[in-house]
């Protein structure tokens, strides 16, 4: 059985920057592997770490955010390519929620396929949520898929979430494989009626 | 009412709707690589389960490759540890691969279509975003993650949300000197690389028309760069040429059958569409990027925007890209050094890419100075350019003719920028460090554009250096 996703809390880490592509949350270099094991630790590279290797002053590396679970992003988060690579690495640097304007589509299905929320607040609120959390970097912000909000410092912001993503995580359906498999024999009508590409003899 | 094509395809593929109300979509033909299928493989392992149709399944080997030294074992035991689970994976499955040296080895996207795989009506899924350049023969081609290629593999199917459809007309005719690439610069520097969240990109009027299909592929790749997941053509007389006769496309009696049913799917006269969008294609200019994304891009003669001159959202990514790229707002782009030229990539890699660049490069000669690569799309690419003499005028001209692979695109290889480099590309990406240097710049244009950069040592028009007349 799936995990269900019904309410995630936690410190919230404010990374501001528009249109930020999945070539900047995991550099290629770092796709030439066989697994998705240990891609948390290269999160971000490039702007972390400069080219010796040094980290550099960026909210992932302030020690007030060590240990968050939830991503603060702007408009147009993970554009570019189709790299699950890019939420894996996210997820398994132990984010469990990415909470911002919007998500570029390939990015938001991979994320939520594997089991991480990406909502969408609307741009006051999200304004005022990075503002709280960079005043305040401890401050436990909750994003709730059930009463559909985000809470913060006495605020309540409603969430916005397509429904059938919703329904996935709270319902711990977010992975469709198995529903997939339901199909049956179905997909071999498919397959005899779709034609396919056949070698030419 | 009528409907549009990417509608006829959805109905003729939707097995059932799922239980959150997405459908489920069955895949005609599913292309992999040897990047984000491993994964997919071990997860179909854990779970027990086989390939279910290895007859629609078709793998390359194209991001790690080596284009210089492609002997085995590879320098990089990575590499050469994914190339040989993608060998493995695909013999234990029965999956046709096209391994290096196999004659039809290159970027997925180029060889899908060139084989006669890729054809009208069908879904094509493909762990790549720019799996949308095969919607410019009227398929609804789309990239996906990991975890859908472990769906697609042992199911050949997906769980799919349905789209709205944008129809972008292109009207008129296109100046000499000016490419299927600028024009999708153009239209994403209108439309911005978050206009089309939400949409699939229906590409037509009258300069699309009369595009090759090679071109219509430049137009449909970047679709993704502009925020859409899918972009296509509808199939015509064109598509039609260019398939008759490929491998896999359909032979004889089929062949008049696959025709009729390929029109079919075309989009009718009053199908509905979420939105209109028309450009004039005489007012596209050599277009050129001056960011850190695709949007941000301006004609060859133009100058790099001043901050006050942009909408207000768009200022904080302009002053990081100005900071990032060491331009200066207002500055003109022309004349800007550049110290790599590279032609290649998913985008324009092809046959009729590296034709049109020869027939202006002859007799020139790349700058001192530039590092000028030409990596060919696939060995079918690059065998054909040999016999045609292309090849030869790019090594007389100084450019290294590499071997196929997506190359500097993406730097999976040893080709990448050093140190803070500027690259002239006509490959799809300008993002921070892509090109392998986490300070290396890329300048997006087109493939001729590109060789005008390498001859002048600088950031130039073609039409300039290379004596086109100009309307």
């Amino acid at each position: 059985m799936l995990e269900k996703f019904t309410l995630i809390r936690g410190k919230a880490v404010p990374l501001r920057g528009e249109d930020i592509d999945t070539d900047r949350i995991i550099p290629a270099r770092f796709m030439k592997a066989l697994t998705f094991e240990g891609l948390g630790r290269y999160l971000f590279y490039d702007e972390r770490f400069d080219e010796e290797g040094n980290p550099k002053p960026h909210p992932l590396n302030d020690p007030r955010y060590q240990g968050a679970s939830i991503l603060l992003v702007e408009a147009g988060f993970g554009s570019g390519s189709s790299r699950e690579h890019a939420p894996q690495a996210i997820k398994r640097a132990g984010f469990r929620a990415i909470v911002g304007e919007s998500f570029a589509e390939i990015f938001f299905g991979n994320a939520t396929a594997i089991g991480l929320p990406c909502v969408t607040l609307a741009p006051e609120d999200l304004k005022a949520l990075f503002q709280r959390v960079e005043e305040e970097p401890g401050l436990e912000v909750e994003v709730d898929l059930v009463a559909k909000e985000v809470r913060f410092a006495g605020h309540k912001a409603p969430l916005s979430l397509p429904e059938a993503a919703r329904e996935a995580l709270t319902q711990g359906l977010w992975d469709p494989i198995g529903e997939l498999l339901e199909a049956g024999e179905l997909l071999d009508a498919f397959d005899r009626k779709l034609p396919y590409p056949r070698r030419a003899e | 009412m009528g409907k549009t094509l990417y509608e006829k395809v959805w109905e003729a593929h939707e097995v059932r709707k799922l239980r959150n109300g997405q459908s489920q979509l069955f895949i005609d033909l599913h292309l992999l690589h040897e990047v984000t299928s491993p994964q997919a493989f071990g997860m179909l392992k854990d779970l027990g389960l086989k390939v279910r149709y290895p007859h629609r399944t078709f793998a390359t080997v194209d991001h790690i490759v080596p284009t210089h030294d492609r002997r085995e074992p590879f320098q990089d035991p990575l590499a050469q540890s994914m190339l040989e689970a993608l060998r493995a994976n695909t013999r234990e499955h029965g999956i046709t691969f096209f391994d290096l040296g196999s004659g039809n080895q290159g970027i997925v996207h180029v060889i899908g279509p060139q084989l006669g795989l890729t054809q009208p009506g069908m879904t094509i899924a493909c762990g790549d975003s720019h799996t949308s350049t095969h919607g410019a023969f009227g398929a609804v081609a789309f990239g996906i993650g990991t975890s859908q290629v472990r769906d697609v593999l042992a199911t050949q199917t997906l769980a799919a949300q349905k789209l709205k459809v944008r129809r972008i007309n292109v009207e008129g005719r296109l100046a000499p000197g000016v490419y299927a690439k600028d024009v999708i610069l153009h239209i994403i520097r209108h439309l911005g690389v978050k206009g089309g969240l939400g949409y699939a990109y229906e590409y037509g009027g009258s300069a699309v028309e009369a595009m090759d299909m090679e071109s219509r592929m430049t137009l449909c790749n970047m679709s993704i760069e502009g925020g859409a997941r899918v972009g296509y053509v509808n199939p015509d007389e064109t598509t039609f040429r260019y398939l008759e006769g490929r491998p896999y496309s359909p032979q004889g009696e089929a062949w008049e059958e696959a025709k009729r049913r390929w029109l079919s799917f075309r989009s009718d006269p009053d199908a509905p569409y979420d939105d209109v969008v028309t450009f004039r294609a005489e007012a596209i200019a050599p277009t050129v990027t001056w960011g850190i994304n695709p949007g941000q891009a301006i004609p060859i003669d133009g100058r790099i925007p001043l901050l006050e001159e942009l909408p207000e959202e768009e200022r904080p990514v302009a002053e990081e890209a100005l900071a990032y790229m060491g331009f200066r707002p207002g500055q003109p782009i022309k004349g800007v050094p550049v110290q790599v030229a590279f032609i290649g990539s998913c985008t324009n890699a092809r046959l009729s890419d590296l034709r049109e660049v020869a027939r202006f490069l002859k007799g020139h000669r790349v700058k001192k100075g530039v590092r000028a690569l030409v990596v060919p799309g696939s060995e079918w690419v690059a065998r054909k350019a040999e016999e045609e003499g292309i090849a030869e005028v790019f090594r007389e001209a100084g450019f290294e003719w590499r071997n196929p692979g997506c190359s500097m695109c993406l730097a999976m290889n040893p080709d990448r920028l050093e140190g803070d480099e500027l690259a002239a590309s006509s490959s799809n990406r300008n993002y921070k460090g892509r090109m392998g240097s986490p300070r290396g710049r890329t300048v997006l244009m087109s493939p001729l554009m590109v060789a005008a950069a390498a001859v002048a040592g600088e950031i130039a028009d073609a039409r300039e250096v290379f004596g086109i007349a100009v309307r």
